[in-house]
């Protein structure tokens, strides 16, 4: 990668941190560590591969991004808003009555959301079947699915990647962003799901393991992801819960819905007044 | 008499026949496709048959994932694994981020026979009309499948199909008309209204010629659409014949009691009785010993008729 659009997409990441926390911090309390976990995987996708436009958001032809870790959805809705699917004006509306950002991600809800979440484990299952779909139709259109670590603990996660392997949907990609972390404790400690790779690859995906917080290597997985033929793809991201915000990440398993104070927002989106 | 057809057969020519003009048509199976006999489907159209083995959740899920790229996906299994075995998938997946997918639960109630309690659901159009926006219907027999089945295909909305796999006793011929939303009537009754479905509605109509027999007049009145179910047909039943029996395949808890009683209550409230598994898992045996061993026979329903009558 040039370093031009190496530093046009970490300056984007940091946007879209600043949105993050701001609309997190609006509201006082959020789901802010694990949204900001995959920032990084969010706006290399949003910002240079996937074939999404804000003008046209349910084009058939279009790539489609499953959040299938609804409650990552503000760090969506800032890329969705920064890119203008809807007035950035909206992110101040989060989890308000009536809102069309709730907490969990909502297909009918928010324009530029691609698959409803929230109960963990069934965004992969959707994936697979809009990947199907593709395959059918015979388009050229591309579909990636977030899980997270914790939500990998689900077994529905375990039927849709075995199906996904034995059908070798390469038009799929898969991420697991492997922070680390679930609501009680270490992932680890609680019920540890690596070795992560060693996994994938005897589900006969197509298996890529990288630092989730560096947008060169994401850039680099998903080039390779995508030309990778006949085989689904699944790319582990090892990532920070809260990363690029020392106040967040240092919280630890604590982050993973956490009070954010006005002056910690203010302070770190250089926003003092309204 | 039974029908010629097995329901199975009629459900998967009507998709062959819809599937000619309309590629939306999918089929998603879990390992059951055997057994409800979706084969011919499979051969007609492989590039759009999925099976995903054993894995009823995947199934619900895949299905929501082709239906939110305009596909109508068709997913069955057992009407227990169809339902309680993925119900968050559905709710979720399905209902609540509202695809289209259509859910075909097989051997409903008694009709598991010997595959017994594990395998027999009591509950499951309980469950699903539980979710908001859920449509759920029971055919009666194969010329009312072949004649709903066009229109399931029309509306665009998460349903759920209650059906049995094999030959159902025959209701209906081919000259029959049904509306997805209206209520069947088959007689007019002064005395009380059978309100029945399923493998119930030809039970109704031979307990109302006995009770005709008897000197009462008892009207029988098809309920094959549980939800949203035909409102008006129930008030109009209350209020001419003032008692209501219904007789269902399924436990009393949730089911079509339930949802009859919804709107007479509301309404205008006249006596009610239940002809259905009271509140009890099943059990191995077959339809004569099952049919006796939860009350759901006709007799069974003459005699509740009979109390409800009194009750008047």
């Amino acid at each position: 990668m040039d370093k031009e659009k190496l530093e046009y997409l970490q300056s984007k990441a940091l946007d879209i941190r600043k949105l993050t926390v701001e609309m997190i911090g609006r509201l006082g309390v959020g789901h802010i560590g694990g949204a900001l976990s995959i920032v990084d995987l969010l706006t290399v996708l949003y910002y240079d591969i996937a074939n999404v436009t804000p003008a046209d958001p349910k084009n058939p032809d279009r790539d489609r991004v499953v959040m299938s870790k609804g409650h990552a959805g503000p760090a969506l809705y800032s890329v969705l808003a920064d890119k203008g699917y809807f007035p950035i004006e909206e992110i101040k509306t989060l989890n308000q009555p009536k809102t069309n950002l709730p907490s969990h991600c909502d297909m009918n809800k928010t324009v530029g959301i691609d698959m409803t979440a929230g109960s963990l484990g069934q965004g992969l299952s959707c994936a697979v079947g809009m990947a199907l779909a593709g395959k059918i139709d015979k388009k050229d259109y591309k579909v990636f699915c977030i899980l997270g670590d914790g939500e990998s603990q689900e077994g529905q996660v375990w039927e849709a990647l075995m199906y996904a392997g034995n059908t070798g949907l390469d038009n799929l990609v898969i991420f697991i962003d492997n922070n680390g972390m679930q609501i009680d404790g270490m992932t680890s400690d609680i019920n540890s799901i690596e070795p992560l790779d060693e996994k994938s690859k005897a589900f006969n995906l197509h298996t890529q393991r990288i630092n989730g917080n560096d947008i060169e290597a994401i850039e680099n997985a998903l080039n390779v992801a995508l030309n990778t033929k006949g085989k689904c793809s699944l790319i582990v991201l090892d990532t920070v819960k809260g990363f690029g915000v020392d106040w967040v990440s240092e919280k630890g398993v604590g982050c993973h819905s956490m009070s954010v104070s006005e002056e910690q927002w203010r302070k770190f989106c250089g926003k003092e007044k309204d | 008499m039974t029908d010629n057809m097995e329901m199975r057969e009629v459900y998967c020519q009507a998709l062959i026949d819809s599937a000619k003009d309309d590629d939306r048509i999918v089929v998603v199976e879990a390992d059951l496709m055997n057994c409800i006999k979706t084969g011919p489907f499979k051969k007609a159209y492989p590039d759009r048959f999925f099976n995903v083995g054993i894995a009823e959740a995947n199934m619900i899920g895949v299905s929501a994932g082709l239906a939110t790229c305009g596909k109508i996906p068709f997913c069955s299994s057992f009407g227990t694994f169809a339902t309680r075995r993925c119900y968050d998938q559905i709710f979720i997946s399905v209902a609540y981020s509202k695809q289209n997918v259509k859910i075909v639960g097989t051997d409903p109630g008694i009709c598991a026979e010997i595959n017994g309690g594990t395998h027999m659901p009591l509950e499951d159009m309980g469950i699903m009309r539980g979710i908001p926006s859920m449509l759920c219907v029971e055919p009666t027999d194969s010329a009312m499948l072949k004649a709903l089945m066009p229109q399931i295909i029309a509306y665009d909305g998460a349903t759920y199909i209650r059906l049995q796999r094999k030959k159902a006793e025959t209701v209906y011929t081919e000259k029959d008309n049904f509306d997805l939303f209206k209520a069947k009537t088959i007689r007019e009754g002064k005395d009380a209204t059978i309100i029945a479905s399923g493998i119930m509605v030809s039970k109704a109509i031979e307990a109302s010629n006995t009770l005709k027999d008897m000197g009462y007049d008892v009207g029988v009145i098809n309920t094959f659409t549980w939800k949203p179910i035909d409102e008006q047909a129930i008030i109009d039943c209350a209020k001419k014949s003032g008692a209501i029996v219904v007789a269902e395949n399924h436990n009393i808890r949730n089911g079509l009691f339930s949802a009859v009683a919804e709107v007479v209550v509301n309404n205008c409230p006249v006596p009610m009785e239940s002809v259905a598994v009271m509140d009890e898992f099943g059990e191995v045996g077959k339809m004569p010993y099952l049919s006796e061993r939860f009350s759901l026979r006709a007799c069974d329903i003459v005699e509740k008729t009979l109390k409800v009558i009194k009750r008047k």
